[in-house]
């Protein structure tokens, strides 16, 4: 097909705004606002110029939009070294041990101040029950930022597990927002820029540095609301718009395809925008399958964890002790099964539901029966009752927290927690750095871990591949279980050293190399493409069957289907092999070539547009690292069928993967994995 | 679970500086029909069902059905959220309803001032671990 090009023919040039600054936040997330919270303190004595901008509003932007019922990292009164285990473990040995530990030994003072501005967190009673946020404060229990030592913080928490406290968390992100909003409105009065936080713009592409090699200038992206094109110069900039989610058909794909787990405005803009100019990505091959509530994706943990459900298949087997299932698996995946991490509980649930066993179902109504039963000999009929209702209420806050549609879900089908159970599947897969997963960008280390070896420290911590180019939250890979709290934790990192590398390169001039009238042509080509083809046929603008161009949400799912049945998705049990994904990947070339006919009949669409191209991108990194790595590293998450085995012996390494944009080829090698903690 | 928005219900945030569902909806779906001056979800097939655009409705003109997909009808979940708390109303299909209402917060909105109380950075640990106002843990 020939090329098109954007001429500003058919469609109107927008106007372009320039910005100058020397911390560019990309993003409004948790990384994000915890960056714009520490870098700031920083920049105002300095008079460096912070600003943030957030394709969405920050109040309610990121993963953490909707709310959440638990802070999953709080170190208390654990060792961090103990944090590092539990990660490792749980993504199958492979981890940047000097990351995952540097964030253990910060995370906590993110909790300590998301309280001080008035997150409501639970506190143990005297009796030892749970109180809520107001019942803890009328109990007069302290702030754990007041508390003397990690001990009386632990003994004061709610855990729900060892790394987890519960929290009443409709207005997280709302109240961290507002802490961040506060923190850029005092960088305003310091350097008297009129605007430093920009809402409803998308940033697309980064810049790169005319003069300096390898060095990142700053980046272009469009307003939502209006047509106008945005040009941030920057001396530095952290990458955090989150992970990535629809690259894989989700197991609902009419109106519900927008129930995913994680948030489907996450469209691996970091991954892309960031492989998009080299930047080197780790482990991407890594994919999170979170096994949840069917079709609701309500949280298991909080019912596994703290209500001490049990799941089995619907034959009341325990499929995690299946011995003929961790026989077979043993051959296969050898000591990694005993340590029974998240992926491999996925593999052993899918071991039943092939065999014809499903439904795989969470016992919730033996779980609370049991509970009635402690609580009434533990207090009696009339007291133990009312404890009874209290653990209703929390475990329905569970849902109503983050996932409402979940609370939908039971009501629509009558299922009352306490009365029947419920049903479990594996979901589908995501890409992400924070949460169970460890996809992203390989990154400078702090430095002074000892073990740690000295070319995984370039400098500056969390500085990616690509100089003044920083990384946190989802973004920075190799090391997951951030979750909320080290997502927020390591933004400050990141923001802390990004202004340190700033007063380094105070000189830097930031000069984008390339040429802006191109690239504004490039960002609007969807709409040039829609305005010269819409009249060749009938179709109104939301039918759009039309020869010459395909619009976003087309585009999408022909994405979704290739990862779905070439790279491992639900309809092939996750499995994948190096023919297919050869086949997957041709596809995906078409498609990338395809990407110069999406069109975009309105600003919302052109959002769509590129959040898509994104989403391709991270796709191609997920695809060809997995080929890569001769291995299933992940089983219960992805499966290379024709290499069925963990091997160790040539495959306990990372994946590095480098995308040349100009030439349009990937390039791979492998890292060695070091361990640092016994 | 879609949002959709009840005809008679919405004034189109006209008395308002900005319509508040397309102010807030993390996915820019929210939209408003300038001729009738109604909001609608205008793609919600990538809707998350977060409920920023139910909860923040100054006229309570968004609900949320539940997805064609798989939902059946007749359920409902309702929140009303205050400065401080929020309230839920769970109305099953066989019709039970069940109401909880849960802390938000514990501070007023808008009071935050984020660096009250802590220390001024010290400029010659900016390349050592720990915060601005936080040493980081020791082994």
């Amino acid at each position: 097909m020939e090329k098109e090009t954007c001429t500003f023919s058919y469609c109107q040039k927008p106007p372009v705004v320039e910005v100058e600054t020397d911390f560019l936040i990309i993003g409004g997330g948790m990384a994000a606002c915890g960056a714009a919270f520490e870098a700031v303190k920083w920049a105002n004595p300095k008079k460096l110029r912070v600003t943030m901008v957030d394709k969405a509003a920050t109040d309610r932007s990121g993963a953490v939009a909707m709310g959440l019922s638990a802070i999953n990292t709080y170190m208390g009164g654990n060792k961090v070294e103990d944090y590092v285990r539990y990660v490792r473990n749980d993504l199958m040995g492979i981890i940047r041990e000097d990351l995952v530990y540097d964030l253990g030994r910060h995370v906590d003072d993110s909790v300590h101040q998301f309280e001080k501005w008035g997150l409501p967190i639970w506190k143990k009673g005297d009796d030892g029950f749970s109180l809520d946020g107001f019942q803890a404060r009328d109990a007069g229990k302290p702030l754990l930022a007041d508390c003397k030592s990690d001990e009386e913080r632990e003994n004061l928490v709610v855990r729900s597990g060892k790394w987890q406290i519960m929290i009443n968390g409709e207005s997280y992100k709302v109240i961290v927002a507002e802490a961040a909003k506060k923190a850029l409105e005092l960088n305003r009065q310091v350097t008297g820029v009129p605007q430093n936080h920009f809402e409803r713009v998308f940033i697309v592409k980064l810049l790169m540095d005319k003069n300096k090699d390898n060095t990142v200038a700053g980046a272009i992206g469009f307003s939502v609301r209006e047509n106008k094109v945005y040009v941030f110069k920057a001396k530095a900039i952290l990458l955090v718009p989150g992970g990535c989610v629809n690259v894989f058909r989700p197991r609902s794909v009419g109106e519900g395809m927008g129930r995913t787990w994680f948030p489907v405005w996450n469209s691996g803009s970091g991954y892309a925008m960031g492989a998009l100019v080299g930047a080197e990505l780790v482990q991407m091959e890594n994919r999170f399958v979170p096994a949840r509530f069917k079709d609701g994706y309500g949280p298991v943990g909080a019912w596994f964890l703290f209500f001490k459900a049990k799941a089995t298949d619907a034959l009341r087997d325990d499929y995690c002790a299946n011995q003929e299932y961790i026989a077979e698996a043993k051959k296969k995946y050898g000591k990694y099964v005993d340590a029974m991490g998240t992926a491999i509980r996925n593999h052993f649930m899918m071991e039943a539901m092939i065999r014809g066993r499903g439904p795989i179902m969470m016992w919730t109504n033996e779980a609370m029966a049991n509970i009635s039963k402690l609580m009434i000999e533990k207090l009696g009929e009339k007291e133990g009752m009312k404890k009874v209702k209290h653990l209703e209420a929390e475990a329905w806050e569970d849902f109503l927290d983050m996932t409402i549609g979940q609370a939908g879900m039971w009501a629509a089908n009558n299922i009352e927690p306490d009365k029947v159970p419920s049903e479990i599947i594996p979901s589908e897969p995501y890409f992400l750095g924070s949460h169970a997963g460890c996809a992203g960008f390989w990154v400078s280390g702090p430095g002074d871990i000892p073990g740690a070896p000295s070319h995984w420290h370039w400098g500056y911590n969390r500085m990616s591949t690509v100089n003044g180019l920083f990384m946190a939250g989802d973004t920075c890979g190799a090391s997951g279980h951030k979750f909320s709290s080290g997502s927020h934790a390591e933004g400050r990192i990141a923001g802390k050293w990004a202004i340190a590398y700033i007063l380094d390169h105070m000189d830097f001039q930031p000069t984008p190399r390339e040429n802006i009238d191109e690239l504004v042509a490039e960002i609007y080509l969807p709409f040039e493409v829609y305005e010269k083809y819409k009249t060749y046929t009938t179709s109104p603008h939301h039918i759009s069957v039309n020869p010459y161009f395909i619009k976003p949400d087309q585009f999408q799912k022909r994405l979704m289907k290739i990862a779905d049945e070439y790279f491992g998705g639900v309809n092939t049990w996750f499995k994948t092999s190096a023919t297919m994904i050869q086949e997957g990947l041709r596809r995906l070339q078409l498609l990338k070539e395809d990407a110069n006919r999406l069109a975009a009949s309105n600003l919302h669409e052109l959002l769509r547009c590129w959040e898509n191209y994104h989403r391709v991108i991270t796709a191609e990194a997920h695809a060809r690292s997995i080929l890569f790595r001769e291995e299933s590293r992940y089983p219960g998450y992805y499966y290379r069928a024709d290499k069925d085995f963990i091997d160790d012996e040539n495959w306990k390494c990372f994946t590095i993967a480098k995308y040349n944009a100009e030439k349009d080829e990937w390039t791979f090698r492998k890292e060695p994995y070091v361990q640092i903690f016994p | 679970m879609p949002s959709y928005v009840i005809t008679e219900k919405c004034d189109g945030c006209k008395a308002q500086d900005k319509t508040a569902c397309q102010y807030i909806c993390p996915h820019d779906l929210m939209t408003l029909d300038r001729e009738k001056m109604k909001a609608y979800n205008q793609e919600p097939e990538q809707c998350w069902e977060c409920y920023n655009c139910v909860k923040i409705c100054p006229q309570q003109a968004i609900e949320v059905r539940g997805y064609a997909d798989y939902i059946p009808l007749g359920g409902s979940v309702y929140p009303m959220r205050g400065s401080d708390s929020i309230m839920w109303t769970i109305k099953f299909r066989n019709g039970v309803i069940k109401r909880f209402k849960f802390p938000i917060r514990l501070t007023p909105e808008g009071s935050i001032d984020p660096y009250a109380g802590l220390p001024e950075p010290d400029y010659s640990k900016i390349k050592q671990p720990g915060f601005f106002n936080y040493e980081a843990k020791k082994a």
